[in-house]
């Protein structure tokens, strides 16, 4: 749709009670047949499919405003009942009604002074911006008050007790109350007195949360039943001929047979009790028809058993009207297939298979301006590819001015094109460098759907750069994402500046990137740095390869009379130009001191001036979630050139660990066998310090820890025993595992896996635990028959000594089965209670905005805060959740680095005296120590600090 | 401290200084009077005196049997109600409330830095000026000049990083709270190096958080003492044991003895002594104890209670009474453990919660005591150190797991939660059980009921938030929909 100018608006939407003079006035036709459709198929007059009431056939037409299937929107009905019935989602208000009025003269149980202060009440709580949900409790309470009148203060006639018995039946000192006499009772309620003849005050509806301009109490005992339109619930025809009717049809049918029944039975003057079973039967069709799940009442069945859906199913739950087809819209313009990567692709780009691209299109509207341009696409036909057999866009639609779509086909697109007018639209298909909107669920921020260029490419699936997985939490087991191609300018022009990925590198959570190197591309940015690795020109030609044209290589050293390139430098060929920054890599070994540009492990990183000086490049540098470098040249240099370093970057690692090459195997976990003694020493060691304790307890001899039984104690020391043990092992192990091994290289790199899997693969599993404890349950005082009743041994508890690469034993592979069993359990439980508590989160907080006046209120216009996380600043925008980085400014100002610049440097209250600063008298400004309380503002200064 | 301010307050109100006094001694302040019952009252006063107490106090005069009665009455948590409490708490405060003076003066630097920005016309916030200083510290010489560039820039910086108008930041929040969720744990892990202690940490913590749950699964204190005592151990443990809960079945077994329907009660010595509990303060609390019936009597070094009730059904529920009895203690708190910090500092931690009277100890240093229980906190100091307390906790929930949430976002969903002075639930019986527009609260739960109450009130549904904009199909009102654009053509700018 092109957009319209300024759009009109729905400015509210009122809710109001129906009348049943209201009923019958908007009824097209009173329904008096419980049948649908005579033998030939039409529907039958004044039945439920009487076509007054709107068509659903194709030729047929409307009755009532004589429109086809699409253009009429169909026309209620209405049914009189024969004895009027109870509306269910009212009963509770009915009662509160019947309990807090006279039975007699309809006049609230309450005195004028009573009255008086409820008004008041109820004035002073819309003073106080009271809601819906105040108004009710308050009108709860009045309620209550009321009812424990027992004798009407008006006539003083004297009142009864008057209960309910679920779901719908009246009861006044156990005497049924039926619906007729609920409603002259109702009648009576601000309407006219039977004692005085005078019309009962207007306030009693008030004061019971009634607004008497909009609905009487005794509608709600229903005397007419409106019936939905036709469209609203068509029939279907069954392959087989047969009609299948929608529930509420079914319902319908229920309600009108007995009502017929009855009142046949009512006029022939039938038994009382006779009528009176037929009455409730009414009421309890007409309960169903409106909510099929009322409690106490069995609900109404299908005749294969299945439960009808009736109205308020409809409309409730997940699957329901509300939340299935008003707050998620299905549309058009959109596709969804297989993802898989392209490392060449940009970050912003997705590659779109042909079939997809000939399916979506954009709409142009004809102008004076691109005339000629159109007509040619236009031209082109449906399918149109150039001389090489590549793919151009041509055209699927054109709309006239009338509204009119014509559909392209190879024989009409010449002549189309001739008549083309200005004003009409082309629906073209998609082109490269289009803008489309691309969206993984489950969508849990607002960069799981985020704009992409288009690139149209041969094969099936949606292709797109690794860097923009993390953001997407995507990988390419199986996934599907979903696009949607935008169809206004407007949306447009947002998505490509709001919501362009390169816009979305910084997250609003964190204020850090959410995008960056995975996986391989951290290995391989890692072996292209680390430790400065010298690449011969043919080399260093093939990593820089697929950066395109217009790259100077760095000058070569020449060592032994040979030529080589520094990976570092070539690193750097991704910097910006003047970036400098320094820190400490994910490779640190996390020193005492830090010793800096003295690093032996290259893990200080320095960058000066667009050069890479020293250190190695790793998840800390450029990884998704953590890379500094990219988080810098983000906030410093502006989007597009973090997108263009990063790019720049993965391919240079690409280059770089394919001229290298790497592979993991299961020897990557080799270790010397003396290693491995070593391990079970280490191992039975620890197995041996357990069933010492396990002896100690035996004789009870352990010393009790305080406030902890003697059973949990043992528990306690002998998981810090297993654990260490655990630990000790994997250090032992890692002794032999060098940073030349490459599942090393990946765990230090920060690419994939840690260390711990590392230990658990060459050294020993450990401890397995359910619930946080060591595993206990199983058989009698047992976990398994291969075990003697009450052993506590490690072995008996779930110990695996085994490493993954060993194998297991059968006892410990089925402990450790059920430790993986508790993982799996724990995260299936998990994403259904955080989906509902973001669920929840979103709907409370969705109305928020921030004002131009920097607060933030609801769509009440309550402030909700002065200023946005009391300072105004965009998370996105800070500094790791800082407003400014003072550092940097003071760096830049002052020239040189106040203080030896560290992160983690203690920042001290203000209160704090200060040490002598030297001021020079002449130039400085004088300090006295008087200070006088200070004007400043901001007063919740401590929050703001990161 | 806390007997003489309490003996003067019941002075002032024209209460004999004996009187006074008695009652101080009975272990009674204010609050307690105001609960206690009038036969409970009379043991310590003359019913002469007591009577003449409760009309100077004002106090519905009800005698113990009532208090079970007393406690069932419901309150009224309507706006109303709730606002004319507000008022009688106000009235009833004996003392006026003096805020501390928390501000502090600024230092040397950061005045200069004030002054300098006061003349600049540059307004930033207090973090960043004691910032700015911090730094300045190291500089050696500190000119005029310097001192203004660097706030420019810094202001410049400040400016170009503050938040959009018309962001939708509550959505953005609630992504950024939510969308973690599905990284942290299940588990309940035990408290920071208290062994003893088991915390509830992760999602479901986090769930509790935003359920603004009365009592949080895992109620749990930290109390700071004074520091005369703090760092005297002994002393400590003597608090701790005073705090911690102890009932009868702590110290001692309750068994009946069926041949003679009675209960004999026989204290564990040892426990005992480990609580600081004697023989008589266990007789006495047995005495105090109103819903025992029966004659108690000591045989030995056993207790036994001959009970008028026949049946075996009776006297097994006065057991269960006997058992639960409170010796000492303070109600709720389940467990008290002493740590020391780092600074070698005591700290009692505790199982349970209850703040109110915690601080009414004299010992404890009453501006650290710190409980996750966030309603309590609303309750007993108000709501905005409940929203700083449920920022605390949900950071802290965050934290541990090793997820980064920018503060401000979960400021902002405090902010929402304590918007309308007590902290109300972010779900249906909270915040979205409560939104203006009739189609939003439909779309979230119980729909139908949302719908029928909407007809009878005749509410109007303004279409003003996001939902409901949704759903009629109209773009929403944050955003880019908040503004509207305008395009005069050129025929009409001419005009």
């Amino acid at each position: 749709m092109i957009p319209r100018a300024l759009g009109k608006r729905i400015m509210g939407i009122k809710f109001e009670m129906l009348s049943p003079d209201e009923v019958r006035r908007m009824s097209a036709i009173k329904v008096i047949t419980a049948d649908t459709y005579d033998d030939d198929g039409f529907p039958i007059e004044m039945g439920l499919m009487d076509s007054h009431m709107g068509v659903i056939e194709p030729g047929l037409r409307c009755k009532t405003c004589g429109g086809r299937v699409d253009d009429c929107p169909g026309h209620f009905g209405h049914i009189d009942l024969a004895m009027p019935v109870i509306h269910v989602g009212y009963v509770k208000d009915i009662k509160r009604l019947l309990q807090s009025t006279c039975r007699e003269c309809g006049r609230l149980l309450m005195t004028k002074d009573q009255i008086d202060e409820a008004q008041r009440l109820r004035r002073e709580m819309d003073e106080l911006g009271g809601d819906t949900t105040d108004f009710d409790m308050l009108t709860k309470r009045t309620a209550k008050d009321a009812s424990l009148k027992t004798i009407c203060p008006y006539c003083g006639a004297e009142q009864m007790k008057i209960t309910l018995d679920k779901p719908s039946t009246f009861r006044e000192n156990g005497h049924k109350l039926t619906p007729k006499e609920v409603r002259e009772r109702l009648e009576r309620i601000s309407g006219p007195n039977p004692k005085t003849s005078m019309v009962n005050p207007q306030e009693d509806l008030e004061i019971m949360g009634i607004n008497p301009q909009v609905a009487r109490p005794e509608w709600m005992v229903l005397t007419a039943l409106p019936v939905p339109p036709v469209t609203v619930r068509p029939s279907i025809t069954l392959e087989s001929g047969d009609r299948s009717e929608d529930d509420l049809t079914h319902k319908l049918v229920d309600v009108l047979r007995i009502n017929q029944r009855l009142r046949e039975n009512r006029d022939a003057g039938a038994p009382q009790l006779i009528v009176e079973d037929l009455w409730e039967l009414l009421q309890y069709h007409v309960t169903t028809y409106f909510d099929n799940q009322t409690s106490g009442i069995p609900p109404a069945r299908h005749r294969s058993g299945r439960p009808l859906k009736t109205l308020v199913q409809r409309l409730k739950g997940k699957e329901g009207r509300f939340r299935s087809n008003l707050s998620g819209k299905r549309v058009n313009f959109s596709a969804r297939t297989v993802i898989s990567p392209d490392p060449w692709l940009s970050i912003n780009e997705v590659g779109i298979p042909v079939e997809a691209a000939r399916e979506l299109t954009i709409p142009i509207r004809v102008t004076a301006a691109n005339l000629d341009y159109v007509k040619a696409l236009v031209k082109r036909g449906t399918e149109p590819v150039d001389e090489d057999g590549n793919y151009l866009p041509g055209v699927n639609y054109v709309i006239r001015g009338d509204g009119r779509r014509i559909k392209m086909t190879t024989k009409n697109a010449e002549a189309t094109s001739e008549i083309l007018e200005i004003g009409q639209i082309v629906e073209r298909q998609l082109l490269d460098g289009d803008i489309v909107l691309f969206n993984r669920q489950p969508s849990l921020h607002r960069m799981s759907m985020m704009a992409h260029r288009v690139r149209i490419m041969r094969h099936k699936t949606f292709r797109f750069n690794l860097c923009v997985c993390p953001p997407y939490n995507a990988d390419f087991d199986g996934d599907e994402m979903n696009l949607h191609v935008l169809q206004g300018l407007e949306a447009i022009a947002e998505g490509e500046i709001l919501m362009l990925v390169q816009e979305n590198i910084l997250s609003p959570r964190f204020g850090g990137p959410v995008m960056g190197a995975i996986h391989d591309h951290v290995t391989g940015i890692f072996m292209l740095t680390y430790r400065d690795p010298k690449f011969t020109r043919e080399q260093a030609m093939e990593i820089v390869n697929r950066l395109g044209t217009g790259i100077v290589l760095p000058k070569p050293k020449t060592i032994d009379g040979k030529e080589y390139f520094s990976g570092k430098a070539l690193f750097s060929l991704a910097l910006p130009d003047d970036l400098t920054i320094s820190y400490k890599a994910s490779i640190c070994e996390k020193c005492d001191s830090c010793k800096k540009e003295d690093c032996k492990y290259d893990a200080w990183v320095k960058i000066e001036d667009g050069e890479l000086l020293m250190g190695t490049m790793d998840a800390k540098g450029i990884g998704a979630f953590k890379g500094k470098i990219l988080d810098k040249i983000a906030r410093d240099k502006g989007t597009t050139a973090a997108r263009e370093f990063l790019e720049v970057a993965t391919k240079l690692s690409i280059g770089a660990i394919m001229v290298r090459g790497f592979t993991t195997s299961i020897d990557d976990e080799d270790i010397p066998l003396q290693a491995r003694k070593d391990i079970k020493k280490m191992l039975d060691d620890a197995i041996s310090d357990v069933e010492k304790k396990v002896r100690a307890y035996n004789e009870g001899k352990l010393d009790q820890m305080p406030g902890r039984s003697m059973e949990e104690t043992l528990e306690v020391e002998v998981m810090k025993i297993l654990g260490k043990a655990r630990d000790e092992t994997g250090k032992k192990a890692g002794e032999y595992l060098g940073i030349e091994n490459s599942a090393v290289v990946m765990a230090r790199s920060g690419a994939r896996g840690s260390m711990m899997n590392l230990s658990q693969m060459a050294g020993c599993i450990g401890q397995q635990a359910v619930r946080g404890e060591r595993l206990k349950r199983g058989y009698d005082d047992r976990t398994l028959p291969h075990f003697a009743p009450g052993d506590k041994g490690a072995a008996a508890k779930g110990f695996v000594t085994a490493c993954y690469k060993s194998g297991l034993s059968p006892t410990e592979y089925f402990f450790h089965s059920m430790g993986g069993r508790e993982g799996l359990v724990d995260t299936a439980v998990r994403t259904s209670r955080s989906g509902y508590m973001q669920r929840r989160l979103i709907n409370a907080l969705e109305d928020l905005r921030v004002m131009p006046d920097g607060t933030v209120r609801n769509t009440a216009g309550t402030i909700i805060q002065f200023k946005f996380g009391e300072d105004g600043i965009d998370p996105t925008r800070s500094i790791q959740g800082k407003a400014v980085d003072l550092d940097d400014i003071l760096t830049d100002v002052l020239g040189e680095e106040p203080e030896p610049g560290d992160d983690d440097r203690e920042i001290i209250g203000y209160g704090e005296q200060e040490h002598d600063t030297e001021i020079e008298p002449d130039e400085a400004i004088e300090v006295e120590e008087e200070g006088g309380g200070g004007d400043y503002e901001g007063g919740g200064s401590g929050g703001g600090e990161g | 401290m806390a007997r003489k301010d309490t003996v003067n307050a019941l002075i002032r109100r024209g209460i004999s200084a004996k009187v006074s006094e008695a009652l101080v001694d009975g272990g009674y302040n204010l609050q307690k009077l105001k609960t206690a019952p009038f036969n409970v009252i009379t043991r310590f006063i003359s019913v002469e005196d007591a009577e003449e107490l409760l009309r100077k106090l004002g106090i519905r005069k009800f005698m113990a049997e009532e208090t079970a009665e007393a406690k069932v009455e419901p309150e009224f948590p309507d706006l109303v109600a709730r606002m004319r409490d507000a008022k009688k708490k106000a009235k009833k405060r004996t003392k006026p409330i003096t805020i501390p003076d928390k501000v502090q003066k600024p230092t040397k630097l950061e005045q200069l830095v004030l002054d300098q920005m006061k003349e600049e016309s540059v307004f930033l916030p207090m973090s960043i000026v004691s910032g700015l200083a911090q730094r300045l510290r190291g500089v050696k010489r500190i000119t005029r000049p310097m001192v203004k560039k660097l706030l420019h820039r810094v202001n410049e910086k400040f400016a170009e990083h503050s938040i959009d108008a018309h962001e939708s930041i509550g959505i953005v929040a609630a992504q950024s709270v939510g969308e973690p969720g599905t990284q942290m744990t299940m588990r309940t892990f035990h408290y920071a190096g208290v062994a003893e202690l088991s915390v509830t940490q992760g999602l479901p913590r986090l769930i509790e958080i935003v359920d603004a749950r009365r009592e949080p699964s895992t109620p749990m204190m930290e109390i700071h003492l004074k520091s005369r005592i703090t760092k005297n151990v002994e002393e400590v443990k003597r608090i701790a044991r005073s705090i911690e809960l102890t009932r009868l079945h702590h110290v001692a077994d309750v068994e009946i003895d069926i041949n003679n329907m009675r209960i004999v009660i026989h204290p564990d010595r040892d426990k005992m002594s480990t609580k600081d509990l004697t023989f008589d303060t266990l007789k006495d609390s047995l005495m105090e104890e109103r819903r025992i019936s029966g004659d108690m009597e000591v045989e030995g070094k056993t207790i036994v209670i001959t009970s008028p009730e026949s049946t075996h059904k009776k006297l097994q529920q006065i057991m269960e009474i006997v058992r639960n009895t409170k010796i000492k203690g303070i109600d709720r708190v389940d467990r008290a453990v002493i740590k020391q910090l780092n600074t070698g500092e005591f700290v009692i931690f505790t199982e349970g919660s209850n703040l109110e009277d915690i601080l009414d100890m004299p010992e404890i240093d009453a501006q650290r005591v710190y409980t996750n229980n966030i309603v309590e906190v609303c309750n007993v100091l108000g709501v905005e150190a409940a929203r700083n307390t449920l920022i605390k906790e949900a950071r802290k929930t965050l934290e541990e797991q090793g997820l980064t949430v920018d503060v401000r976002h979960i400021m902002l969903i405090s902010d929402m939660m304590s918007n309308d002075g007590d902290i109300k639930a972010i779900g249906r019986h909270g915040i979205s059980g409560r939104k203006s527009s009739i189609l939003a609260r439909a779309a979230f739960e119980i729909t139908s009921t949302h719908l029928l109450r909407a007809g009878i009130i005749g509410e109007v549904d303004t279409l003003s938030g996001v939902a409901e904009n949704i759903i009629v199909g109209q773009p929403v009102t944050v955003g880019t929909g908040a503004v509207e654009l305008e395009y005069a053509p050129r025929s009409a700018r001419k005009r």
